[in-house]
């Protein structure tokens, strides 16, 4: 059997694109592990987006300003060991219904802790609405987030796609 | 109509004296099959046209048409044959999108009610799908769809897209797969779940998943199923082996993340079928596909593949009209 390929922060190889007719830069094209190995902690950069919602990619690494969205969020590891602690706000909301898009919050919320997910390789964890919530690296990695684009994102598109 | 309605509506003949596969119309296209061969017939010019494609890749394809629902946009079963998605309605067509065949004036397209289209796929995939041939599966590990009528495999082709709608696992939602077995090519998955740790009063509003151990028990190539749901924002990973059976054509922009191995995308023109690029993605990989192209991969080992579709309404109206541009980024 072939071994099963995952790729880490120190472990990637970056695709190609052969154009015949167009440009490359059509595909916007990266790899998260590379943009992840360039990006500050917790930097949330935006690699995929289709109209208004985002894929971000953010390096994990030691603790993480507090989060929250007026809507879900998900966060996928695809390296290292990163646990998810969650508050559930106790002075009424802390992100605007018509606010969308990570919201990044200035210290710890008041209110109850909820517990925390320990995520590993290739686990999901759901960023439920209005939670807030924090992520804390055990080992340094990588995490996808399925959000919408807002005020915490990061574009850079000339610096992370094949062109 | 009611369902069993549109089930009359599907016209067949009786089987065949020497295969014993029934003949199908639709409209005016006529679907046929022996034992190695789909003969496909239209009118066009005052004459009949035809088209073959070997019986296995005809049935794929088909598969993945009725699975996914006529899919977003075209679905191209080979470089003549396909379908087109308008929401309600779906265009069969030949040489429509073919660059030859609509310069002679021989390609042709109709319009169905989903429904109708829907019953008649349906009953040619019951009638034309052998014991033993299952057209989810990688060509490994699958029996022969050639030969002459022997049997059928209902219990294959009645698998669908998975719906979602949060999160697999949640209460209410779809499940998780842990009754299924790790696939052979998987079988080095780690199978490891998250750890959640609620705090009292707080069980059940913390959920987390292993999405790689749900896709290493996946049953199924090239049919995409949502876990993640972000508004109109689908997460749709599929396990992919072989090579996608259809030319997807796009009626908006999707993306793909490679989550692990390597797809090959051959990238081509949505209306002539014109080569545009050939894309290499390896894990971690993420790339858009435009609105205005179709696609088809090729993973020469089971690979993890994130597809991620904007499901917003209306998308393929402001594609068509040129209000938004077939690229995603402007860089």
């Amino acid at each position: 059997m072939q071994q099963t390929q995952l790729g880490s922060l120190d472990n990637y190889r970056k695709g190609n694109i052969e154009v015949i007719k167009g440009k490359a830069s059509h595909y916007a094209m990266s790899n998260v592990f590379e943009v992840a190995s360039h990006a500050a902690p917790y930097e949330k950069v935006v690699v995929g987006k289709n109209l208004k919602y985002v894929i971000e990619t953010l390096r994990a690494q030691g603790v993480s300003p507090w989060f929250c969205a007026s809507h879900d969020e998900f966060a996928v590891a695809l390296d290292g060991e990163i646990d998810v602690h969650f508050i559930k706000p106790s002075d009424g909301a802390l992100v605007a219904e018509n606010v969308e898009g990570t919201v990044k919050l200035e210290g710890e919320p008041s209110g109850q802790k909820m517990g925390f997910v320990r995520l590993r390789r290739g686990h999901q964890a759901l960023l439920p609405a209005g939670a807030a919530y924090r992520f804390e690296a055990r080992k340094t990695g990588v995490l996808l987030v399925q959000t919408i684009l807002g005020s915490a994102s990061v574009e850079k598109w000339a610096d992370i796609c094949i062109q | 109509m009611d369902h069993a309605a549109f089930l009359q509506s599907v016209v067949a003949t009786d089987p065949d004296a020497n295969t014993g596969y029934r003949t199908f119309k639709l409209g005016d296209f006529e679907f046929s099959r022996d034992a190695y061969f789909v003969t496909v017939k239209w009118p066009a010019q005052g004459q009949t046209r035809s088209h073959q494609m070997h019986a296995d890749d005809f049935l794929r394809a088909m598969m993945r048409d009725v699975a996914w629902g006529f899919f977003y946009g075209w679905v191209n079963f080979d470089e003549v044959l396909g379908t087109r998605n308008h929401y309600g309605k779906v265009d069969m067509y030949a040489g429509a999108y073919n660059a030859s065949f609509r310069e002679a004036g021989v390609d042709y397209t109709q319009q169905f009610e989903t429904p109708i289209i829907m019953a008649t796929f349906k009953a040619i995939l019951k009638d034309w799908v052998n014991e033993g041939f299952d057209p989810f599966a990688a060509p490994e590990e699958t029996g022969s769809a050639f030969g002459a009528k022997h049997g059928d495999n209902i219990a294959a082709i009645d698998r669908t897209r998975i719906a979602t709608k949060r999160m697999p696992g949640l209460e209410g939602d779809s499940p998780l797969r842990d009754d299924f077995p790790v696939n052979r090519q998987f079988a080095d998955v780690s199978q490891d779940e998250p750890e959640i740790h609620a705090e009292p009063g707080f069980e059940g509003q913390l959920h987390a998943f292993s999405l790689f151990k749900y896709l290493s028990r996946s049953d199924v190539t090239w049919n995409p199923s949502v876990t993640s749901v972000c508004k109109q924002s689908l997460f749709c990973p599929t396990t992919e082996e072989f090579v996608l059976p259809v030319f997807h054509g796009n009626d908006r922009v999707e993306w793909f993340l490679q989550l692990s191995d390597q797809i090959i995308w051959d990238v081509a023109d949505k209306d002539t079928g014109e080569p545009r690029a050939r894309i290499t993605m390896n894990a971690g990989d993420i790339a858009a596909m435009p609105a205005d192209i179709r696609h088809k991969g090729y993973s020469q080992k089971r690979s993890m593949l994130l597809v991620w579709e904007n499901a917003t309404p209306d998308l393929p109206k402001r594609y068509e009209s040129g209000e938004l541009p077939p690229y995603p980024v402007a860089l």
